[in-house]
């Protein structure tokens, strides 16, 4: 084993995994990452918690995780290179290692210009893959990245990193996967699947390559809560496919039946998503909707999860 | 002031149309005012910021860029450069407290005689409304020269 | 070459108010090619300058004087001679000439007219893009001859990021994602499969502005 990850115990004993997600709160209120992981716990092997997500200021990734943490869970701590320095990520990673968090997954993080201090200044002093690499150098061979050794105590964690087989251009998809996992990306997160024709042959691709046995692979998902969310999701962000199909299934369903049609398409989905070959687990991100974790993973046959 | 404001309108016309244009209003006796004051150039594309600036500077309160129609220009495309270039001075004039609504841009075939002296009086008439350009310190025509020519170094 | 634009008018005004007598001084470099601050910039600004203190009622006298570069002492050195007779020079050279001209004249006021954009080139007629940052380190033989320090929004070493879309970047519809100019650019050239998946190192910023202010030198030129 390469650190203290349930994930990775659970990923390693063979068991299909399921991630959840806690975005933290813009403020101080720690109660609110704490009912967050409540409704979680037990429903899922490791709590992602976001870094500032869409550049909005929130309580930080480390804070957050080590209240997760507090909750007896395994939190997933994310990293984005836009708001830190290679100084201070070094920093942060030997801080998490300290305090016990044993995941961390690696982002470039979205532009500011998305969030609300559009005015910032970005750092991106290293990217996603060289954080991967960085990461890897600090845990297996007990260096910084600048090429001192590390005296006392390399963190070991178990390292993460994210893929979106819809954004462009298409051919490099998999290449950039190799690219992660050559780095030393244990495991990868994907963006939200809704397209699974087009994930189908990104993760074609990818097992061809044998890449799966490199690195495992969490099929990224998020229910639907409304046709609003699912048209905005197609129309606004960038490297999100939402297949017609799927937007008109949930028009049709009306304002009363939108919840339940977009838990019943993601049950679908991860039906699907579960008979592809390669994918470990799912990630599921439900945002600002924990609530729905519990009957998303039940319906789904994947609880209770194992206990490794 | 005693007598009632009469504008300096300066009127830099295309020798291809609107200079021929202001014969032709000539030879057919049409009026326009006398407040106009030509100066022939020999392509609207001629015209640039700073002369239109320095115009104003000189002592005139409103001025006039009149350029071939569209399609027409003796030199291709010297009437498209205008009108752009004659927004951004439009612009500067703004910029500058004196109000782009002094400075227009018209396009004026050279049989189109009657349309220009309409326009240069209707023009004359706005300026008329509008007073006299901000600033302005009157100057002594034909006592009035240009500023100094620029001192180049190494040139 | 260096890209700028003139800062707005009001600006100008604004730090120039105690001011009547002015040495307006051109550069015939970079911001002569990009149309920000050459002779004929110069002309347009003094006069709108002086249009807006007439306006004010508060007259300010201009002198225009376009030198040949403002990073060369060579070309500030005669520009002495005018000191005397005016309160302040606004210089519509890039940052550096400003500077230069400020250090060359430790008395004189030196303000700027313009703002410094980009390194860049002239896209077409009326249009600067950004190509180069100046990071020191150029690896453009490693992309394509298409820098992602500078075309991708994010300076991604490895890119694209999962904002790419339609060649587009997320941040703006208007930006190419310059990773996939990078990967269009490599598959044309017959390369990218051998070439993409080569990680490019962890960079070495000590080259860029974050190693400190940079100097150069050539003794064979001294």
């Amino acid at each position: 084993m390469k650190s203290n990850s349930n994930l990775e115990k659970v990923l390693a004993a063979g068991h299909f995994a399921v991630t959840g997600e806690c975005g933290p709160p813009r403020g101080a209120d720690a109660e609110i990452v704490r009912k967050k992981a409540r409704l979680l716990k037990g429903f899922v092997d490791g709590v992602n918690i976001t870094d500032n997500q869409t550049a909005m200021v929130r309580m930080s990734s480390f804070a957050a995780a080590l209240i997760v943490k507090d909750e007896g869970m395994d939190p997933i701590m994310q990293m984005v290179c836009r708001d830190r320095n290679r100084i201070a990520m070094q920093s942060d990673i030997l801080g998490a290692a300290a305090h016990g968090i044993n995941n961390l997954v690696c982002l470039s993080g979205d532009h500011q210009q998305f969030g609300d201090h559009p005015m910032a200044k970005n750092v991106y002093d290293i990217d996603s893959i060289q954080l991967v690499a960085m990461l890897k150098k600090m845990r297996d061979e007990n260096f910084f990245q600048g090429g001192k050794e590390i005296k006392y105590g390399g963190p070991s964690m178990f390292i993460g990193a994210a893929a979106n087989p819809f954004a462009h251009p298409l051919k490099i998809r998999v290449p950039r996967l190799a690219k992660k996992a050559a780095a030393g990306a244990d495991f990868i997160q994907t963006q939200c699947i809704y397209n699974l024709d087009r994930f189908k042959e990104w993760m074609k691709e990818a097992v061809d390559r044998g890449l799966h046995e490199k690195v495992k692979i969490l099929a990224g998902v998020t229910p639907m809560k409304s046709f609003g969310m699912a048209n905005y999701m197609a129309k606004n962000v960038a490297g999100i496919d939402v297949p017609q199909e799927m937007l008109k299934r949930m028009k049709a369903a009306g304002k009363e039946k939108a919840k339940e049609e977009g838990l019943t398409i993601l049950n679908e989905t991860i039906e699907e998503l579960r008979g592809i070959e390669g994918v470990a687990g799912i990630h599921i991100m439900a945002i600002e909707w924990e609530e729905a974790v519990e009957g998303i993973v039940k319906r789904a046959g994947l609880y209770p999860r194992p206990e490794v | 002031m005693s007598e009632p404001f009469e504008p300096r309108i300066i009127a830099f016309c295309c020798n291809y149309c609107g200079f021929a244009a202001a014969d032709l209003a000539g030879s057919m006796r049409l009026n326009y005012p006398t407040n106009v004051r030509i100066v022939r150039i020999p392509c609207s594309g001629k015209a640039d910021i700073k002369q239109v600036l320095d115009a104003f500077l000189d002592g005139a309160d409103g001025v006039l860029v009149i350029g071939c129609m569209e399609g027409d220009c003796h030199f291709i495309s010297g009437n498209f450069k205008a009108k752009k270039r004659m927004r951004r001075a439009k612009q500067i004039l703004e910029d500058a407290h004196i109000g782009g609504n002094r400075l227009e841009f018209h396009n004026n075939s050279a049989a189109e005689g009657p349309k220009l002296a309409n326009l240069f009086n209707e023009f004359t008439q706005r300026i008329r409304e509008l007073g006299p350009c901000p600033g302005k310190i009157d100057i002594d025509i034909p006592n009035a020269v240009a500023e100094e020519p620029n001192t180049q170094l190494a040139d | 070459m260096i890209i700028a634009q003139q800062k707005p008018l009001a600006k100008i005004e604004e730090f120039l108010k105690d001011y009547k007598k002015v040495l307006l001084v051109g550069c015939k470099g970079c911001v002569t090619v990009c149309s920000a601050g050459g002779r004929k910039e110069v002309g347009v600004l003094a006069s709108a300058l002086k249009l807006a203190r007439r306006e004010q009622g508060d007259p300010i006298e201009v002198t225009e004087i376009t030198v040949e570069r403002q990073c060369d002492t060579e070309y500030l050195d005669p520009l002495a001679e005018y000191l005397d007779d005016v309160d302040v020079v606004l210089s519509m050279a890039c940052g550096a000439g400003v500077q230069f001209m400020a250090e060359r004249y430790p008395g004189v006021v030196v303000l700027p007219a313009l703002d410094t954009t980009f390194i860049g080139v002239n896209e077409k007629a009326g249009h600067w893009g950004e190509r180069c940052q100046a990071c020191g380190d150029c690896k453009l033989h490693l992309t394509g001859g298409i820098c992602p320090v500078t075309r991708c929004s994010k300076s991604l070493m490895n890119g694209p990021c999962g904002g790419s879309v339609d060649g587009h970047c997320e941040i703006d519809n208007d930006v190419p994602c310059g990773w996939q100019l990078i990967v269009d650019r490599l598959d044309s050239l017959g390369i990218l499969e051998e070439s993409y998946e080569k990680m490019i190192d962890t960079p070495d910023w000590s080259t860029s502005r974050d190693g400190g202010p940079r100097k150069q030198v050539r003794e064979d030129l001294e």
